[in-house]
């Protein structure tokens, strides 16, 4: 079901009504099971009893309908990107995106490759990046406490970031994407 | 007046009741499986959270009406058992009819959801609700014919006079006065709560989370507390069957704790059926220990 209205900015908030709100949002972050690049990896010890991601509110949900984060886990292919958007835009707000390794940084071992991006910040709005080839999950972890941190200071705003500059988005996404066949507006 | 007051505290404590459950049953798995877990308050910050998420997605009237019905029937059952026996608060709203229109309206949540799912048009929901239903009229027999064992066994259908026949001590409760039925109720408990090994509805590795796929933001908030409701409606009315009925708010407690955590443990510890399985060992065995009870009765 596609919407052909752009995205509605959103409206003020009551400020202490928001304060308790960024609390529970950052006590319960709903990952989209959903892996893009080799970085999928790493991410499932979090579900171990080693490293026990639970034990943060966060969990994994197989639909992107239910979550709040999405995780961009190393490279992303050209071809991929047209399904990251899909699955960004059907998330609902308030939502986050967490990039991991040195690929979507600066591209890292594939900078050269002709389907890979290079800077994913470009395309999506990213709200942490965890740096490494590939981060191990400690460090996965530590990207983790720090969008918390954000969320709860309301400084994860890149979902707002992203519907205010839409054009500039929306621009870039269709240089990589050459047959875009999407609706523009389609959450 | 103060019916109104006694619905509101009875929803109120059933819901913090039914989430707080939750969260303790997701620490206890936790363990099981050696890992910390979530702090024991995580379902009220998921539904809390959810609630204020934005809601932008609908398939429909059905769609936005299954969480409602959910809730309504979780909240008819609350109110029409008697949850602390003689207690003013609790015991002025029960029910003095039969239990068979506790189980319909048992069901009556149960469909709504299905129909909802239906509606939302996506094939891992319609898959599920079809699986869920199957087991549903499998499960239903048994606990059917368990109740009806029971209700002939004490020469009455309705709710106050089963709970009434159960206050001579521990020896007359049912569980003791029928052990068969009372086994066959209590397996048929397992696929209520959705306990694995009869975990078919909701699936992870086939048909990620079922039912609920597209549903999101409110109505999920509404889902959890709809079933955290649910959860304390049947609990209350297994306590009520089975074990006594509960004469103060601390038994009530205690033996709602108890039973909640049953399906928890068999649940940590047991893989998960083929729909057919299931659907098999349900027809069978807890049906046949409902049976023999049913005839022993009439006998």
């Amino acid at each position: 079901m596609y919407c052909n209205q752009r995205p509605e900015k959103p409206g003020n908030k009551i400020e202490v009504f928001e304060k308790i709100t960024n609390m529970a949002r950052a006590n319960s972050l709903w990952v989209t099971a959903y892996g893009t690049g080799c970085g999928a990896i790493e991410l499932r010890p979090l579900h171990t009893s080693r490293f026990d991601m639970e034990r943060f509110g966060i969990a994994m949900r197989p639909t992107p309908r239910q979550a709040d984060v999405l995780i961009i886990s190393g490279y992303l292919a050209t071809k991929t990107l047209k399904r990251v958007i899909r699955v960004y835009e059907q998330i609902q707000d308030p939502k986050y995106i967490v990039a991991l390794g040195s690929c979507t940084i600066n591209g890292g071992m594939y900078f050269d490759s002709y389907n890979t991006l290079n800077v994913l910040d470009k395309y999506l709005p990213v709200d942490v990046y965890v740096m490494g080839c590939m981060p191990r999950p400690e460090a996965i972890i530590d990207g983790f406490s720090l969008l918390m941190r954000k969320i709860k200071d309301g400084r994860a705003q890149g979902w707002k970031h992203y519907k205010e500059n839409l054009d500039y988005y929306r621009e870039n996404q269709k240089k990589i994407i050459t047959d875009w066949d999407l609706p523009d507006y389609n959450w | 007046m103060s019916n109104i007051i006694s619905i509101v505290v009875t929803i109120a404590a059933s819901l913090i009741w039914g989430l707080l459950l939750g969260g303790i049953s997701r620490t206890v798995t936790a363990r099981i499986h050696g890992r910390m877990g979530p702090r024991v308050t995580q379902n009220f910050i998921d539904v809390w959270k959810l609630f204020r998420k934005k809601t932008s997605i609908h398939h429909g009237g059905m769609f936005w009406m299954a969480p409602m019905f959910r809730i309504t029937g979780a909240i008819c059952v609350l109110l029409m058992v008697p949850i602390v026996i003689g207690n003013s608060v609790t015991w002025n709203m029960s029910f003095a009819g039969d239990v068979f229109l506790l189980i319909y309206i048992m069901f009556f949540g149960c469909l709504g959801m299905a129909l909802g799912a239906g509606n939302s048009g996506h094939p891992y929901a319609v898959i599920a609700v079809s699986r869920g239903l199957a087991q549903m009229s499998s499960y239903e027999l048994s606990f059917s014919i368990a109740v009806v064992a029971i209700a002939v066994g004490l020469h009455t259908f309705r709710i106050e006079g089963i709970v009434a026949a159960q206050q001579a001590g521990i020896s007359s409760w049912n569980i003791f006065r029928f052990p068969f039925a009372s086994a066959g109720a209590l397996l048929a408990f397992l696929p209520m709560q959705m306990a694995y090994p009869f975990g078919i509805v909701l699936a992870p590795q086939e048909i990620p989370i079922g039912p609920p796929t597209e549903y999101s933001s409110r109505f999920l908030s509404l889902m959890f507390s709809g079933r955290a409701l649910f959860g304390v409606a049947k609990l209350v009315l297994f306590v009520s069957l089975l074990f006594g009925g509960a004469s103060s708010w601390l038994s009530l407690f205690v033996k709602t704790f108890l039973l909640y955590m049953y399906p928890v443990v068999v649940s940590s510890v047991f893989p998960r059926f083929r729909t057919e399985q299931s659907i098999r060992f349900l027809w069978f065995v807890p049906t046949t220990l409902a049976l023999v009870d049913l005839v022993r009765v009439m006998l």
